[in-house]
């Protein structure tokens, strides 16, 4: 079958790889009848950060699963460098990593393993050039000590960082992260959010990062879209949302806690009775 | 699971490299399974050694009990035996393993790697199962044979020497009987491990499903085996 690559990027060659844009239009799913994604349209452009914010249940993690092509659409499109990521050809042409939420390592192979599995079985070089590829990786990301122990010794922030080294080995042109930040303390969530900012100033990768982390969206992303009930209800800089005075946006990025509020009157009420 | 064996006989020539991985599959499905296999069908031949030797008694031909015990270990219970041993012991095993892996993502994670499963997760095991079943039905049928002459020589109404045993069985057990067996134990073998590999891949849902898929795997497994035995068995006669 004749390769759709535009230009012929793996296999692996150690050069820097060049960043790739998304293309999402009109895209819609449903999950037995019910749309979960509606109407979706938005662009990434090649080497930015852009990221998806917006309450739990919003579709964030779904659309990045459609964007790494684990799943198709009911109907519109998604292009990454003009090819449909479901399509294994695709995979062929564009490195794509995905680092999820709960880091999805091999819990069979310890940490080297995990990581060399990709240019093992994509015949990256001999085994010194992959050993030296995968502990640049792990040093980069400050976690070279976790080498040869198995995912089930490491903490979670360790997990995260082994994650996302095991996503830079194969030295991707679009970089998904699936909440990074989830579950950490803030020391850790800030050394995340440097990791994804110095990623993609080294490595000029294209990121698309699904958080809830305020923190994250506003400091390090070029620009932000928001999700509510399965909608892109707004897309801007960190400047431009900062400034929204859209209501539904200054209750998500500023909320309050109102313990005069109804609803805790209520809860408290429940709990007297 | 037609789609599936395709898929893995597409990547068939990746074997050689997968060399570690088939020989930890062939450890897997083979050694650790050997202890069971063996005493399943050391009791098996005992039972029935013992139970041809009353009833053949009556008729004055307790001297055939070596051919009963070793056609019928040859040709229907070792094999049946030991594949209904591999879908209860490996078979669960690997459909646990790789509902695992679905469940918590090492498998999308493969994908996003462009590592297909069926030829890293898939291939290894039914290239393993293809090389150990025969080594496990042999076994069973000699461990079988062996056990029948203990309980020919060694209970009183019997007391059948084992030179007399091995003799009727040789007799009458061919080396076609044998390997009626063992194609038999291969057909089932390589049907369970692809059964559990498809279910264990094709899981949804949380940690609860890793059990449903377990059970429905066990179950398929075992119902296919006595299904294919007739239609085996009918093809080979």
């Amino acid at each position: 079958m004749d390769s759709p690559c535009s230009k012929t990027r793996n296999p692996f060659t150690g050069a820097e790889a060049n960043a790739v844009g998304v293309k999402v239009e009109a895209m819609c799913k449903s999950y037995a009848g019910v749309e979960v994604l509606k109407d979706i349209t938005f662009e990434v452009q090649p080497g930015e950060i852009f990221v998806l914010m917006g309450p739990s249940g919003s579709g964030k993690s779904v659309l990045l699963r459609h964007i790494a092509g684990l799943e198709t659409p009911s109907s519109g499109t998604i292009t990454i460098d003009g090819l449909d990521p479901s399509l294994e050809a695709t995979r062929d042409c564009d490195r794509i990593a995905l680092v999820f939420q709960d880091g999805a390592l091999f819990n069979s192979l310890n940490v080297y393993d995990n990581l060399a599995l990709y240019p093992r079985e994509h015949r990256s070089g001999g085994e010194k050039a992959i050993r030296e590829r995968v502990l640049h990786s792990l040093k980069i990301l400050s976690v070279e000590d976790a080498v040869n122990k198995f995912p089930s010794e490491l903490s979670g922030g360790m997990k995260k960082r082994v994650s996302i080294a095991r996503a830079l080995v194969m030295e991707p042109q679009l970089l998904l992260y699936d909440e990074p930040t989830s579950e950490l303390d803030p020391v850790m969530s800030a050394t995340i959010s440097e990791i994804i900012a110095t990623l993609k100033n080294e490595y000029s990768v294209t990121s698309l990062v699904v958080t809830h982390d305020r923190d994250l969206a506003l400091t390090i992303s070029n620009r932000v879209g928001i999700l509510m009930d399965g909608e892109l209800v707004t897309l801007g800089t960190p400047d431009d949302l900062s400034k929204s005075k859209d209501p539904r946006i200054v209750d998500f990025l500023n909320p309050k806690i109102d313990i005069q509020h109804p609803r805790f009157k209520k809860l408290e009420t429940q709990a007297q009775t | 699971m037609v789609q599936l064996f395709f898929r893995s006989l597409s990547y068939s020539s990746s074997l050689p490299r997968q060399w570690a991985r088939f020989i930890e599959q062939c450890y897997l499905i083979g050694y650790t399974t050997l202890p069971i296999v063996a005493i399943l069908s050391f009791f098996i031949g005992t039972v029935l050694a013992l139970e041809a030797g009353y009833s053949m008694s009556d008729f004055g031909a307790k001297e055939y009990i070596g051919s009963l015990v070793g056609l019928s270990m040859a040709r229907e219970l070792g094999p049946m035996m030991t594949s209904v041993l591999l879908a209860g012991r490996v078979g669960s095993a690997i459909t646990a393993e790789l509902a695992s892996m679905k469940v918590y993502q090492e498998i999308d994670a493969l994908t996003i790697m462009n590592i297909p499963a069926a030829k890293i997760l898939v291939l290894p095991r039914l290239a393993a199962v293809i090389v150990m079943m025969p080594v496990l039905t042999m076994i069973s049928n000699i461990v079988g044979w062996f056990g029948g002459s203990v309980v020919a020589r060694y209970v009183s109404s019997l007391g059948i020497s084992p030179e007399a045993y091995f003799a009727a069985l040789r007799h009458y057990t061919k080396f076609k009987d044998v390997m009626n067996g063992v194609e038999k134990a291969e057909v089932f073998g390589f049907v369970v491990v692809l059964v559990c590999c498809d279910i264990g891949l094709n899981t949804r849902g949380g940690p609860r499903e890793i059990g449903a898929a377990v059970t429905r795997a066990v179950v398929t497994s075992l119902i296919l085996i006595l299904v294919l035995d007739y239609f085996v068995t009918k093809v080979l006669v």
